[in-house]
């Protein structure tokens, strides 16, 4: 295996009396695609939030490359190169697909002149291919908040390309989504992987998804890690099937 | 040559004919401009960034109380040019008041600027209505806190330096500084919502938390957005101030109830979010305003009621809004592409 991009260890998480996460300790390969699964309400989100910054952990660490982020806002780590998609899919509603691109462009070096740049041709013809990459090319004047649900998805999907992450968390990126355009979301989510080189740590409900693009899963239960390892492992840990069936 | 800028030049053409063509109304054609840049600021928070702002009137009162100050002090002491019990009568010369004008109305550009940056620091942390409730509270806050300051004259108000001059210059010379306050406000704004700026407001105000998500400086934005649009609330404030020769805490520099409400429902009525939207709005409504003054006089709020009313049931996206969902063709942004050598990329996905 190879290195470990982001790495966390022992990480908590209390929302009051609730244990949203308990000492929940993992690792994301460098260029790898990583699966977590578990449950209704065992902690996947929770934990996305914790590593993206949406809240201060109680224990543990989380790494990213190297460095320790549990103690960094959501902007700081976003510009480190660590960014998350939504669920609910959020995008810039008002504005119209282009402009949801345009703005979408890393941040990461932007100083304090940046925010009054002018547009360049350069971020228009990434934010058109990159547009063309997801299909969405023929509607990049429309109001995004006029697309579709599953066009939504895949316009949220393109912005983060835009944003040039190190790692992408994508937290149900085919709930929701017509099952004839599941395959070519798939199709896609390898590419970014693949000819982007982007580091995907992805929470998914749909098995087939998963089992199929992920070369390691994690499986949480009621805040726990319950079981870790290559998609046929986990597929066959009597645990996890335990867990999903509501026996744990 | 776009549609912008021939708006802009039509509008330049308009403010420098208007006091010579209508000189009887070229005081309220003065106080229209005025309210363009009380419109088309309170737009920069209120439209492009989905803020809505109840004290953006502190900028205005802020400038002029902080170039009446400058005046003064520059050649005498304030507390005793603002005291009660003083019998002689000062006069400004020539010099004295222009360069006390000129420095005062750059102090109140920057002081009013530092304010909303230092405002921003606290206020930011609210969202939705609590914004809207906290920086009302901020400016009547202010109002009451100008009103107790003696050095200031207190709730007694100060009488500013008179201008040196004829009352026709007097009108000339404060008409053409809103004109030219107004008409430098427009072509700012229209420059920084084409940049990335502009992007960046729309962006926070369509999803903050996406914003920040995506790793956007959303407080550097809504600092600068706020102190940008407090740098002409300022100036306009001296302005003023200047040409009203009295100013007062509650009536003239803070009146929360007026202005600071006009400024809300003009971009309401014209249209939220666009460049042009506030700026006939604030025209419609300050003619709509004089009008029933004028002649319907004791029946003007009622009217103003009504307009309300009409705007918010029936126009709720105002009229620059209406236009551009109902005749698109026509008011819509057009996206056409300023590249020439537009083509679609090629798709390389495996479709």
């Amino acid at each position: 295996m190879s290195e470990a991009i982001l790495e966390l260890t022992g990480v908590s998480k209390t929302y009051g009396g609730v244990r949203a996460n308990t000492n929940v300790s993992l690792n994301v390969p460098r260029g790898s695609i990583t699966g977590l699964i578990g449950p209704n309400g065992s902690g996947k989100t929770t934990l996305f939030n914790s590593i993206v910054g949406y809240h201060p952990i109680d224990a543990g660490s989380i790494r990213f490359e190297g460095q320790e982020i549990s103690n960094l806002h959501v902007q700081e780590i976003a510009r480190l190169g660590l960014l998350r998609t939504f669920q609910t899919t959020r995008i810039y509603g008002k504005m119209n697909c282009m402009q949801n691109m345009l703005i979408s462009l890393p941040h990461r070096r932007a100083g304090l002149l940046d925010m009054f740049s002018r547009q360049h041709d350069e971020a228009a013809e990434k934010a058109e291919h990159l547009l063309a990459f997801v299909g969405l090319y023929e509607k990049r004047w429309l109001r995004s908040g006029s697309l579709s649900f599953g066009q939504q998805k895949l316009l949220e999907f393109a912005m983060a390309l835009m944003n040039e992450p190190t790692v992408l968390l994508l937290d149900e990126p085919t709930a929701g989504i017509n099952p004839t355009l599941i395959n070519g979301l798939l199709d896609r989510l390898r590419r970014a992987n693949t000819e982007f080189g982007i580091t995907l740590f992805i929470i998914e409900h749909n098995m087939r998804v998963i089992m199929s693009m992920a070369s390691t899963i994690y499986c949480l239960a009621h805040g726990e890690m319950l079981a870790a390892g290559t998609p046929n492992e986990v597929q066959n840990d009597r645990r996890v099937i335990d867990a999903y069936l509501g026996v744990h | 040559m776009n549609r912008n800028t021939l708006a802009l030049i039509g509008i330049t053409v308009l403010g420098l004919i208007a006091p010579f063509l209508l000189p009887q109304y070229s005081n309220e054609i003065a106080v229209m401009w005025l309210m363009i840049v009380f419109a088309s600021t309170w737009d920069v928070l209120g439209g492009q960034m989905g803020y809505n702002s109840l004290g953006n009137i502190v900028f205005f009162g802020a400038g002029m109380y902080i170039s009446a100050i400058v005046q003064i002090g520059l050649y005498y002491d304030v507390a005793m040019y603002t005291s009660g019990a003083r019998t002689t009568h000062i006069v400004f010369t020539h010099a004295q008041y222009f360069t006390g004008f000129t420095l005062g109305v750059f102090a109140a550009g920057i002081g009013a600027a530092i304010l909303a940056v230092l405002a921003g620091f606290i206020l930011f942390g609210l969202r939705g209505p609590y914004f809207a409730i906290g920086t009302l509270g901020l400016a009547i806050a202010a109002a009451e806190i100008v009103a107790s300051w003696t050095y200031v004259g207190a709730a007694s108000g100060v009488s500013m330096p008179v201008f040196p001059g004829g009352p026709e210059a007097q009108k000339l010379y404060f008409y053409f500084l809103l004109f030219a306050l107004a008409l430098g406000t427009l072509v700012f704004l229209r420059w920084l919502y084409a940049t990335k700026f502009g992007l960046a407001l729309n962006a926070i105000r369509d999803d903050e938390q996406k914003a920040e998500a995506m790793g956007l400086q959303t407080k550097q934005y809504k600092r600068f957005a706020w102190a940008l649009s407090a740098i002409p609330l300022g100036i306009s404030g001296a302005v003023f101030g200047n040409m009203t020769g009295f100013i007062d805490p509650r009536e003239i520099a803070f009146p929360t109830t007026t202005f600071n409400i006009f400024m809300v429902l003009m971009v309401l009525l014209g249209g939220k979010g666009t460049l042009w939207g506030p700026v006939i709005g604030a025209v419609l409504f300050h003619v709509i305003k004089e009008v029933t003054w004028t002649y319907f006089l004791g029946w003007q709020y009622i009217a103003l009621g009504l307009l309300i009313v009409i705007t918010v049931v029936y126009f709720p996206q105002g009229i620059v809004g209406w236009l551009t969902e109902n005749y698109p063709n026509v008011f819509g942004e057009r996206p056409k592409d300023e590249r020439n050598s537009v083509k679609a990329p090629v798709l390389e996905s495996a479709e």
